[in-house]
């Protein structure tokens, strides 16, 4: 027999520390269409009426299309920016980080450009945390590079909750979050669970089969044992 | 239309139309056409009838109310006070000022050459109060002139219609037998205020028969030209780069508007070229400002735009869009303005990307996902309240939806197995359908319904699956499918 993690509920994203502070954190999507990403930044957003300042690339607009107010059931204004170079893309980040009405600034990059490097992270990391306005940057089809950011998670989707009522149908999402580069907290890996209805999201350890022993015999014998 | 040279000739009969209830009416005709008996405000198939040659053009009549307002502020060269009056006409008050022009007779000369050199017939008379002056000009001699004593007289032989009433007032006029301003006068006063006691101004006769003979006041309230706001700066010799001028030439122009009580929500800025040749660079704000480190943050990236030529040597900034602002503290401490922090970064973001690169998305009324969202520019102001989605919506969607491969279909629901840019979906979980139908007053008839499913693929990740129209629906062949967005 493995050994089975006891599963650990976080209660609530207040407690988690990397949620709490206003700081520049990067999301990799594990496949690059999917949502899940933008579920988890929204959901770790703070809550208020100030906009949001959204920067998206050319190629992430098409790729993925745009955020859509109704599915996003965002009742603060949004602001979108379409740009086509990465680094108009970091140029309208910092100016949005400079301004403090805003309530969160989140820019969307496709692949590796080469605008985006370190420097340009380090700039936006400690812009944010001057204004105490929270950055993300949500990558997509990129690989984790030399980066400034404070928390790097690395988030795919995961099939989703059984629904209440219905079994044949998906119900509330579920995430499998990788938190592989912090420096304020250990990192780990958790599922997620969004209820949808109180905009919580829960986080629990990821349960998986431990190391085995060496020597603890071939797989059949497991099996039987 | 007589800027433009090509005004009709004289000897065709020409009309200018309205749109009216039934149809166009005649808005002003010249004189062969109401020597045609074509009359202004019959109707034009009526007039087409009388006179078969006649043409037609539709009037611009907020574009000549606009023309007017300025010829008054142009008339301004013969008295300072001055005003227009209804559609038609100007009213000067040159009391104390005819005297400069060598007498009432000379003036009048004056300006019916002045105007005519302006391509502008007149018709013009001086008289001691508004009412009397507009009767004369319309229905008395040429370039009439009446005394204060003659009020009277001169306005007895007159038709009633030179009283400025409404037309059916001058119709029970004309039927009470009372078909000149003499004929009025002689009435006795009691009987006809009895007759028109509660009547508004326009339609009774007494009030206005007293405003043209002056026992009832009518001021004059003239209007004031709107300021204008330019700064310029005019170089020892030419230059090609105007970036070491502008901070100067922005607090300038931010001292006046601050003395004014204004702020500006455009900004010109005009080189004028050694060669003759002007340039312009333009910048747009979302609230009025008059910030001067803001403003000239504007013009950072724009100034390249500026084609120098062969130099410049005279350099303007103007103020477009005014709006009276106040200074706002709204917290005790003086501390930063958030709606105006956010309106700058609004403007900075629009004056470097341009302003369809900002959008701010609102929700509208409908049912077509790609429907319910709209742009509004980011300069633009949002709507207070947002209708709600009805139902559950994703969180990205596809413009425009892509079609899928259907690998292996089951009757009812979702494909059980597609293919989406290359790749292999199996179908886990589904919820569903939900029906769109189209919009019939807004879509081309033969648009297909849309069966939406939010489905779930054997790795978790959620997307929004909709079928365009049924089988055996009579609008094309099999249905299709489509990505529409992704779920969270």
């Amino acid at each position: 027999m493995g050994l089975l993690h006891i599963p650990k509920v976080l209660a609530g994203q207040g407690d988690h520390p990397a949620l709490a502070q206003p700081v520049l954190s990067e999301a990799f999507a594990e496949t690059a269409w999917d949502a899940a990403v933008l579920g988890f930044v929204l959901a770790s957003l703070p809550a208020g009426q100030r906009p949001v300042l959204w920067v998206q690339d050319r190629l992430s607009r098409k790729e993925t299309g745009g955020p859509s107010l109704a599915g996003m059931r965002m009742t603060r204004p949004l602001i979108m920016v379409s740009l086509s170079r990465a680094a108009d893309l970091l140029w309208a980040m910092e100016e949005g980080l400079r301004c403090q009405a805003l309530g969160a600034v989140i820019g969307e990059v496709w692949g590796d450009p080469a605008a985006l490097d370190f420097t340009a992270t380090k700039r936006l990391a400690l812009r944010s945390e001057a204004a105490a306005v929270p950055c993300w940057l949500i990558r997509r089809a990129a690989s984790p590079n030399l980066s400034a950011a404070r928390d790097r998670w690395r988030i795919g989707a995961l099939p989703s909750a059984p629904h209440p009522h219905d079994a044949q149908a998906p119900g509330a999402p579920r995430w499998a979050l990788e938190l592989f580069r912090s420096r304020r907290s250990k990192p780990g890996q958790w599922v997620a669970t969004y209820d949808r209805a109180t905009d919580r999201v829960d986080l629990v350890a990821a349960a998986g089969d431990g190391p085995l022993d060496a020597g603890d015999g071939p797989a059949r014998q497991r099996a039987a044992g | 239309m007589d800027r433009q040279g090509n005004a009709p000739p004289d000897d065709v009969p020409f009309v200018l139309a309205r749109a009216a209830q039934h149809g166009p009416v005649v808005h002003a005709a010249n004189r062969t056409a109401r020597l045609e008996g074509v009359m202004p405000g019959s109707r034009v198939v009526d007039m087409r009838a009388i006179c078969p040659d006649l043409q037609v053009a539709y009037a611009d009549q907020a574009g000549d109310r606009a023309a007017l307002d300025r010829l008054v502020l142009w008339a301004r060269r013969w008295c300072p006070w001055s005003v227009r009056d209804g559609e038609d006409g100007i009213i000067l008050d040159t009391t104390g000022s005819d005297h400069l022009l060598g007498g009432e007779a000379a003036m009048l000369v004056e300006m019916e050459t002045q105007l005519s050199l302006l391509g502008l017939t007149s018709q013009l008379a001086v008289a001691p109060t508004w009412g009397a002056a507009w009767a004369l000009a319309r229905f008395g001699p040429v370039r009439a002139i009446c005394g204060a004593d003659q009020v009277a007289v001169k306005l007895g032989a007159l038709p009633v219609t030179g009283l400025r009433l409404d037309a059916a007032t001058v119709l029970l006029l004309r039927r009470l037998g009372l078909k000149t301003i003499g004929a009025l006068i002689d009435v006795p006063r009691l009987s006809l205020t009895r007759r028109f006691a509660k009547a508004a101004l326009a339609a009774n006769p007494v009030l206005r028969l007293d405003q043209a003979l002056g026992s009832l006041a009518e001021p004059v309230s003239s209007v004031d030209a709107a300021p204008r706001f330019v700064v310029q700066s005019r170089l020892p010799e030419p230059i090609f780069d105007p970036t070491p001028y502008l901070p100067a030439l922005c607090a300038d122009l931010c001292d006046l508007l601050h003395q004014a009580g204004q702020g500006c929500r455009r900004l010109h800025l005009t080189v004028y070229r050694t060669d003759g040749d002007v340039s312009h660079v333009d910048v747009a704000m979302s609230a009025p400002s008059r910030d001067p480190v803001h403003l000239h943050s504007l013009f950072r990236d724009k100034v390249a735009q500026i084609n120098p030529g062969f130099g410049f040597d005279l350099i303007t900034l103007a103020a477009g869009d005014l709006a009276r602002m106040q200074n706002i503290q709204n917290d005790l401490e003086g501390g930063s303005d958030d709606d105006l922090q956010l309106a700058q970064l609004l403007d900075r973001l629009a004056a470097r990307f341009g302003d369809r690169a900002v959008a701010r998305p609102i929700l509208r009324a409908s049912h077509i996902p790609e429907r319910a969202e709209a742009r509004l520019p980011a300069l633009a102001t949002p709507p207070a309240v947002m209708p709600a989605p009805a139902s559950e919506r994703p969180i990205r969607l596809l413009a425009p939806p892509e079609e899928i491969r259907v690998l292996y279909a089951v009757p009812e629901g979702p494909p059980a197995q597609f293919q989406w840019r290359r790749q292999v979906h199996r179908v886990a979980r589904y919820a569903g359908p939900e029906r769109i139908a189209p919009e019939w007053w807004k879509d081309r008839p033969g648009t297909r319904l849309r069966d939406y499913f939010k489905i779930e693929d054997q790795a978790g990740r959620r997307l929004w699956l909709y079928r365009e129209g049924l089988h055996a629906d009579g609008r094309g062949g099999d249905p299709r499918w489509f990505v529409h967005g992704m779920f969270a």
